[in-house]
């Protein structure tokens, strides 16, 4: 043998039983329950990779890279609420609780967004003081768990996102494990300390497109109509989701792939429910389209947002901005190489570590211990997320200026190709070399 | 000019709009608020009626009142002569709300603190999620009632329905008549003296005096289903 587990002539891995599978198999002989864990799905997907973009030549005229303007801002909420967000990058941070993230994570995301015009969002568990004064634009967002929720906060926030789900878990509720049920995340969630908290997947006191049409228009009333209204779904029946969404009302609809992040759910919810990013922003900007309020009611889409190419290229099949969760961690500092030796010791290594549920994070991202959670400077890192967002931000201005556009919003399906048949057709764009588009004479 | 401070602000929802009507709740927030009573008339169903209030103003609806109504409020007193909807004082905060009718479905969900009190009737979920308020139904309470409920109080004067306080924390439950069934983790407990008190002040600030407080049953959760364990697989 060349080494433990090594290959050597005449071992041949079974592809429908690899290590990972037997390790799984065994795992849940051994453990008796599933498998809970963080981050995002592992397996391959059809994703925004699969798709080029289509560089101005003579037909079309690029701009200078270096010397002609390439707008990036974008303003959410313009259909109904009288303070719609006017944001300077169409990048913004995703939902993400305080309980799984550490306070200086939450800070940290908060002075990235403020330092780069764009907004963040609270999570499953209420609003911290820390993050609405690091924040100078914050999404509040109203759950079915309703954890900390409460009207002054309601008031305070920018803009109000109805979630109705996630994408990386699009059906079920959120989940926050004893370990990290601090005092303080007790507290606000008001729960007892220690419990394995499992949030409900459904609001309490609506169901449905027209209940939710009453319920948008309550949180209108209690707040003067001032504030932008998002309705978040996890992306799988998106085409109906989306328009009726918009028939309740929703001033910004959060589309959510099922790359997204999380910071604790069962594995194989991760894994096998929902549908991708790719064919999701497709379905949404149909939707729209269909309704004829597409960029009335703008279109923010998450899940699998690395990349100002992936960036450029969702705004490129209609979306109107991004928002970004497990790329800021990974900013932050989250798998680094740095850690490697703690990882391993917590039986992870650096580019692995999925356990943001167990609240042991070496980084301080994703934990309530606050000797860990003070390794996190929020200052250092919300420098880091910064940082990362105005990467994002030019690479999307460096392909549209590329594609002849002088804003990143003027990028169109037009300048798209497929690498593959089945992103050509989830995207509804032509496969490179060919007019083919899958499945568009069905459409 | 000295204002008459029992002076009724009226407020007619056939001649004046929703918004209307809330933004001028809304605008006397402040621990004196002027005018101090309210009245409105011709609810007729309409949704959203004096929600989001944070300021001790006692509003009267004279009539029927659609989903929401007194919902996330602070401070205010608010009385429904009539039936109310869906989420009647939904996550509310603090202050009053009485129901004078029957209330729909989840009604109290989420409350925070506070006391709602429904003299009908309230139909499933009532008091889901609840997380501090205080609920007295002089009537019966329909299925799911209590689901999750966090923290606070449920009284039932009445029957309750099916899966009362499913996977619930630490809300207290008091029915006094049948109980058609106990969700996951609701079991009954012994009432003790303590109880006994806790209930007869409720009972007392909700204006139900008929009701003997020794005479109810009380549930909680049994704490067993707090942490995943195989064991309890078949519970959930």
């Amino acid at each position: 043998m060349s080494g433990k587990g090594g290959w050597q002539p005449g071992l041949r891995e079974s592809h429908l039983y690899d290590r990972n599978v037997i390790a799984e198999i065994q795992r849940a002989a051994r453990e008796g329950i599933y498998d809970i864990r963080g981050f995002g799905a592992k397996r391959r997907l059809p994703h925004f990779d699969d798709l080029l973009l289509l560089g101005a030549s003579i037909s079309r005229y690029p701009l200078e890279g270096y010397r002609e303007r390439c707008g990036t801002d974008v303003v959410l909420g313009t259909r109904f609420a009288s303070k719609p967000l006017q944001l300077e990058i169409p990048i913004t941070i995703a939902g993400m609780s305080f309980g799984a993230l550490s306070a200086p994570a939450k800070e940290a995301l908060g002075r990235a967004a403020t330092e780069v015009g764009t907004s963040t969002t609270t999570g499953d568990g209420g609003m911290t003081p820390e993050e609405r004064r690091s924040s100078k634009t914050l999404v509040y967002q109203l759950l079915p768990s309703r954890y900390g929720m409460n009207p002054d906060d309601l008031r305070r926030a920018d803009a109000i996102e109805v979630v109705v789900g996630q994408g990386a878990k699009p059906g079920g509720g959120g989940m926050l494990l004893g370990h990290k049920i601090s005092d303080r995340v007790a507290e606000m969630r008001d729960l007892p300390k220690g419990i394995d908290q499992r949030s409900a997947s459904r609001h309490p006191d609506w169901t449905g497109p027209d209940d939710l049409e009453i319920k948008i228009h309550e949180l209108r009333e209690i707040t003067g109509w001032e504030k932008p209204v998002f309705v978040k779904v996890g992306a799988t029946r998106t085409y109906y989701d989306v328009q009726l969404a918009v028939k309740a009302g929703a001033d910004v609809i959060v589309v959510d792939g099922m790359q997204a992040g999380t910071a604790a759910t069962q594995d194989v919810f991760i894994e096998h429910v929902g549908i991708p990013t790719l064919p999701a922003v497709r379905l949404a900007v149909q939707a729209l389209v269909d309704l004829g309020v597409h960029r009335q009611v703008q279109l923010v889409v998450s899940g699998g947002i690395r990349t100002g190419a992936d960036v450029a290229k969702a705004l490129a099949l209609g979306a109107d901005a991004v928002s970004i969760g497990t790329a800021a961690l990974i900013a932050m500092g989250d798998n680094s190489p740095e850690y490697d030796e703690e990882y391993r010791a917590l039986g992870s290594a650096a580019g692995y570590y999925d356990d943001w549920q167990a609240g042991r994070d070496p980084v301080g991202i994703s934990t309530q211990e606050e000797k860990l959670a003070a390794k996190l400077d929020p200052v250092v890192a919300g420098r880091k997320v910064a940082n990362y967002l105005r990467v994002l931000t030019l690479e999307a201005q460096t392909l549209a200026r590329a594609c002849g556009k002088s804003h990143v919003h003027n990028l169109e399906p037009e300048d798209l190709v497929a690498l593959t048949v089945e992103a050509a057709a989830m995207a509804g764009v032509p496969l490179a070399g060919t007019n083919w588009i899958p499945g568009a004479e069905a459409r | 000019m000295t204002r008459v401070a029992t002076a009724t602000e009226v407020v007619d929802l056939a001649a004046c709009s929703l918004r209307e009507l809330n933004q001028r709740l809304h605008d006397v927030a402040g621990d004196h608020p002027e005018p101090r009573h309210w009245r409105v008339v011709n609810p007729n169903g309409t949704h959203a009626v004096a929600c989001g209030l944070d300021a001790p103003v006692e509003v009267e609806i004279a009539g029927h009142v659609g989903y929401y109504c007194a919902g996330m409020n602070q401070r205010a007193t608010v009385r429904v002569h009539g039936n109310a909807g869906t989420g009647v004082a939904e996550n509310m905060m603090s202050g009053v709300v009485v129901v004078d009718g029957n209330a729909s479905q989840s009604a109290g969900a989420t409350g925070r603190g506070g006391l709602l009190v429904v003299h009908g009737d309230a139909g499933a979920r009532c008091g889901i999620s609840m997380k501090g308020v205080d609920i007295v139904v002089r009537g019966s309470i329909g299925h799911l009632s209590a689901f999750m409920a966090q923290r606070g109080t449920l009284v039932v004067c009445g029957d309750a329905g099916e899966a009362l306080g499913d996977s619930i924390y630490e809300t207290h439950i008091y029915v006094r008549g049948e109980v058609a069934g106990l969700g996951a983790d609701c079991v009954e407990k012994q009432l003790r003296d303590h109880h006994v008190a806790e209930l007869r002040a409720l009972l007392d600030s909700a204006g139900v005096r008929d009701v003997e407080p020794s005479s109810f049953r009380r549930y909680g959760s049994a704490r067993q289903l707090y942490n995943f364990r195989i064991d309890n697989a078949g519970a959930y």
